[in-house]
């Protein structure tokens, strides 16, 4: 019989259409103005938080929605957005420091859809409001950094092997070593070959000198880069933490960038003055065989260097470095318990314990500084032409006797007051970025144009697509009306895809969608002109619908891969924005060959497929 | 309803030397307008800084320029956004300054004045980014139209495949022209658009090249030209209806879709509009010029004569 579907067939379409109007349910709910707190380092949100929270709430007569706890924090849900606001407030001032508390829209999606893993989609800046940042990492300081700490182990290796060396330099990106003889500087190279890895040397001989050169192996050259991109990706998420946001992005880019999404924030000012806070930290011993007055007149051992604090006193602080600020894992201030003085107790990570146990070991009741390190940023006119310069600025915040051995965690006493131990912990908390960031791109939308943005693209889906179903009833009468049933079956579709994929709906995004609406009926419009051709040459109606869809397939398949084709490059090379014009685009594309050429053949199958009829209302 | 009534009979390939005149000086104008006006690149792609501010009435863009040259930005470009009550600044970008926080100066300038002014929108974009989304985006749209290109020849046939290429590369030097002319915004939304016009182009050609692929194999004797025309008739109310409902979703988002997405919509438009008079005139005109033969379709001969047969009319009757 022509015209019939096998009814697996009709079963695959119902279980699509079930599962296709599910999965975009969520989407029609809308969301909450909520607050979400969830835990920094040393604290978990438990019960006697939440308990807290609610009493502040009903003190203050702050109407709650809901309260939920689960893994990621605690949920609460209010009315409107002038109680969140408010309820954020005290609830701040409740809990106290060791809780993030962030607004944030939460999804109003009932119990039963979210227990199906139902999710509305997941909308991008330019619909909801927020910062975008995308910022660059300046690796090649980190290289400059680590050559530095290679000439330093190079020197401590030749000394520990009683090998006399003239000089060790280290420029940019390589070390060089003179010696007096090649015998001394082969066997020197034997000894940095075998004690330090990472390094590459080559010897060359110079005005009677004899020097090698080191420079990093391409390899460790990677390891590096990548290692300080990590790092900073680790510490902006953490400084990300401090500013309180829902759902933030915090993506490595490429090589050297990173991509920071901060939804619903609008203070960019406060936001890049936390994120670009270029600060390190270093650990240094005192060099107390020199005398500050010495350094200060120049007389400085090749293994110490003359560092200011921050009333410009100098001290002498030994070249090698103990530990550096990521080894930082938390700070906290409070007061002493025997001196009842201000202290900062620190905690560090498995390595820097280590590190720091046998520092500490060797060097009792020595005193030991905490140096920050800034980088600002200023220009300067080069041969004519603007450069951006880095400059380092050093500053030794704090010096202390070194009371015990002590490795994970220790506690920094001596300190003027409160006020600046609270300052310190912050500092050591915050962490340190491994390489200056500088922000490349900048993009903010404040939250009125976000919600423009919805309503402007909603608007034009609906008016579009009412113009177009109106248009195809017009045109093709009943089987218009088919098309009709299969491009709203379309959307139905493209919104359970995106939701499920979580993928980011930007306004382009709805563009993709607007513009797949109008391509959608582009297949339809291909068979049914068909039909109508299998009917003008005299075919009987079942004939020309079997012969209208058959034709009509292979050219729907070609038009619609090579379209496929171009939206596949854009999301491949596109960024941002234009990512998501492509995936609607591509989803639309997809959904729609179905819902157009099988969506439609089972409902012209199951209303005239093999039915005796003389005229088809096309 | 229908656009014709019967099968129409233009003989479009008539008129082609006057077509292909046309778009000669269609492509020739573009080129030297894209030559000597060049594009007028938005934000994405020079770098600079934008802010997009809202008032509760009309602003007055004249005082709104005196208060920036008197805080030391004389260099803006202000401008209203959409409506009256929205205002757009955009600086270049400037080098010396850390130009991150540039926004921020201009909305407090500006709020000397009216401190009911709201941020909407604030965009910095460094220089080296916009070079390289531009130099992405040229990269993006030549490996689209490669791959495009190795698709229909694999498909088709090599004449095919240039005469596809050739409409693509027509709609996107004049869809960029007469960006060019009247010095739209070319930011990367409009970029897609001009990728999404070629994905549109391309579906009206393979329509229209579909058809003719399959009447060299129905109609043997005929001549090519006739052939090509034939396909253009069968296939027009197709492409005229194609064209109509996207071009009413594409209008449905100049209207309705917001100052954001005008440059989107008017390359789309503009798009629509030239793909489907290409895929007329330059995709086939191209395949005519190319000296298409009956004999060059013959490798697909044995698949041609399979589906001839299977289509044979008549064949379904005594199944019902």
């Amino acid at each position: 019989m022509l015209n019939q579907y096998p009814s697996w067939k009709y079963i695959l379409l119902l279980v699509v259409l079930v599962f296709g109007s599910i999965y975009a349910l969520p989407n029609i709910y809308g969301s909450d103005p909520a607050i979400q707190i969830s835990a920094t380092r040393n604290s978990t949100v438990n019960s006697s938080v939440e308990s807290k929270a609610l009493e502040a709430l009903k003190k203050s007569n702050i109407e709650l929605r809901s309260s939920v706890l689960d893994d990621t924090g605690l949920l609460l849900r209010f009315a409107d957005v002038e109680q969140q606001l408010q309820a954020a407030d005290e609830i701040r001032a409740a809990i106290g420091e060791n809780y993030t508390v962030a607004l944030n829209l939460a999804p109003a999606t009932p119990g039963w859809l979210r227990s199906m893993n139902a999710q509305p989609m997941y909308l991008g800046l330019d619909l909801r409001g927020g910062l975008h940042f995308l910022m660059e990492v300046d690796t090649d300081l980190v290289l400059r950094q680590a050559m530095e700490s290679n000439a330093n182990d190079i020197r401590g290796e030749l000394r520990k092997k009683k090998i006399r060396y003239l000089a060790i330099r280290d420029a940019k990106e390589q070390v060089t070593a003179k010696f007096r003889s090649a015998e001394l500087r082969d066997k020197a190279m034997l000894v940095v070959r075998s004690e330090l890895n990472d390094l590459q040397l080559d010897d060359y001989e110079e005005a009677g000198a004899f020097y090698f050169s080191a420079v990093l192996k391409k390899t460790a050259l990677l390891t590096l880069k990548k290692s300080a991109l990590q790092q900073n990706v680790t510490t902006l998420r953490n400084r990300v933490n401090e500013l309180g946001v829902a759902e933030p992005v915090i993506q490595q880019q490429g090589d050297n960038r990173i991509v920071i999404q901060l939804p619903g924030i609008q203070d960019s000012a406060r936001a890049k003055r936390i994120l670009s806070a270029t600060a390190t930290l270093e650990f240094r011993l005192v060099d107390i065989n020199v005398s500050p007055q010495d350094a200060v007149e120049g007389r400085v051992p090749p293994t110490a260097r003359l560092y200011r604090d921050r009333e410009g006193q100098p001290v002498v602080l030994k070249k090698r470095l103990i530990i550096t600020g990521d080894r930082i894992t938390n700070a906290s201030s409070g007061f002493d318990s025997e001196s009842n003085s201000p202290m900062v107790s620190v905690t560090l990570d498995g390595a820097g314990a280590r590190i720091m146990a046998q520092t500490t070991k060797k060097n009792l009741k020595k005193p030991m500084a905490v140096v920050f390190i800034e980088h600002k940023e200023s220009s300067k006119i080069v041969n004519g032409k603007r450069e951006r310069v880095s400059r380092k600025v050093e500053e030794v915040i704090n010096v202390a006797t070194i009371q015990g051995v002590f490795s994970k965690r220790f506690q920094i006493t001596g300190l003027d007051d409160g006020n600046e131990a609270r300052n310190l912990a912050l500092l050591l908390r915050a962490g340190a970025l491994a390489a200056p960031i500088r922000i490349i791109e900048e993009r903010t939308i404040g939250p009125s144009l976000g919600a423009d943005n919805i309503a402007q693209g909603l608007n034009s889906v609906i008016i579009g697509m009412a113009c177009v179903l109106v248009f195809m009833l017009f045109w093709y009468r009943g089987f218009g009306m088919v098309a009709n049933i299969a491009l709203l079956l379309n959307l139905v579709l493209i919104v359970a895809v995106l939701s499920t994929l979580q993928a980011t709906l930007t306004l382009p995004g709805i563009a993709g969608i607007v513009l797949t609406v109008g391509m959608a009926v582009d297949a339809n419009v291909l068979i049914f002109e068909r039909i109508r051709e299998e009917i003008s040459v005299g075919n009987t109606p079942q004939a020309s619908i079997h012969a209208g869809y058959d034709k009509a397939l292979s050219t729907i398949m070609d038009a619609n891969i090579t379209t496929l084709i171009a939206a596949v490059v854009l999301y491949i090379f596109g960024t941002g924005p234009i990512k998501g014009f492509a995936i609607t685009l591509s989803i639309g594309i997809m959904t729609s060959m179905f819902t157009a050429i099988m969506g439609t053949r089972a409902i012209v199958n199951l209303s005239v497929g093999g039915k005796k009829i003389e005229k088809l209302s096309i | 309803m229908r656009i014709f009534k019967h099968t129409p009979t233009f003989d479009f390939m008539a008129k082609r030397k006057m077509a292909l005149l046309f778009s000669a000086l269609l492509i020739i104008g573009s080129i030297s307008s894209l030559a000597i006006k060049g594009l007028n690149f938005g934000l994405d792609f020079t770098g600079g800084t934008l802010i997009e501010v809202g008032y509760q009435h009309s602003a007055d863009l004249n005082k709104i320029r005196n208060r920036l040259t008197s805080a030391g930005f004389g260099d803006a470009v202000v401008q209203n956004f959409g409506s009256s009550k929205d205002v757009l600044v955009r600086l270049a970008p400037r080098e010396h300054t850390s130009s991150q926080s540039l926004g921020d100066k201009i909305l407090s300038a500006l709020k000397e004045d009216d401190s009911d002014v709201e941020m909407r929108r604030q965009e910095f974009v460094g220089p080296q980014v916009g070079d390289e989304l531009r130099d992405d985006g040229g990269l993006a749209m030549i490996i689209a139209l490669a791959f495009i290109l190795v698709y229909v020849m694999a498909r088709f046939e090599y004449r095919f495949a240039l005469g596809s290429i050739a409409a693509l590369i027509h709609d996107v030097i004049i869809t960029m022209g007469i960006f060019s002319f009247f010095q739209f915004d070319f930011d990367l939304t409009v970029l897609a658009a001009v990728l999404a016009v070629i994905g549109y182009s391309l579906n009206d050609t393979i329509v229209v090249f579909d058809r003719i692929r399959e009447n060299f194999r129905l109609m043997r004797k005929q001549a090519p030209i006739n052939i090509i025309n034939a396909s253009l008739n069968q296939t027009l109310s197709r492409t005229m209806m194609t064209s109509i409902t996207t071009l009413i979703v594409v209008l449905a988002m100049f209207f309705l879709g917001g100052e954001l997405i005008h440059g989107f919509s008017i390359a789309l438009i503009i798009g629509i509009l030239v793909g489907t008079y290409s895929s007329i005139y330059v995709a086939s005109s191209m395949v005519i010029t190319l000296n298409i033969t009956a004999e060059s379709m013959m490798p697909v001969k044995k698949e041609g004569e399979d589906q001839a047969d299977h289509y044979k009319e008549g064949e379904y009757i005594d199944e019902r």
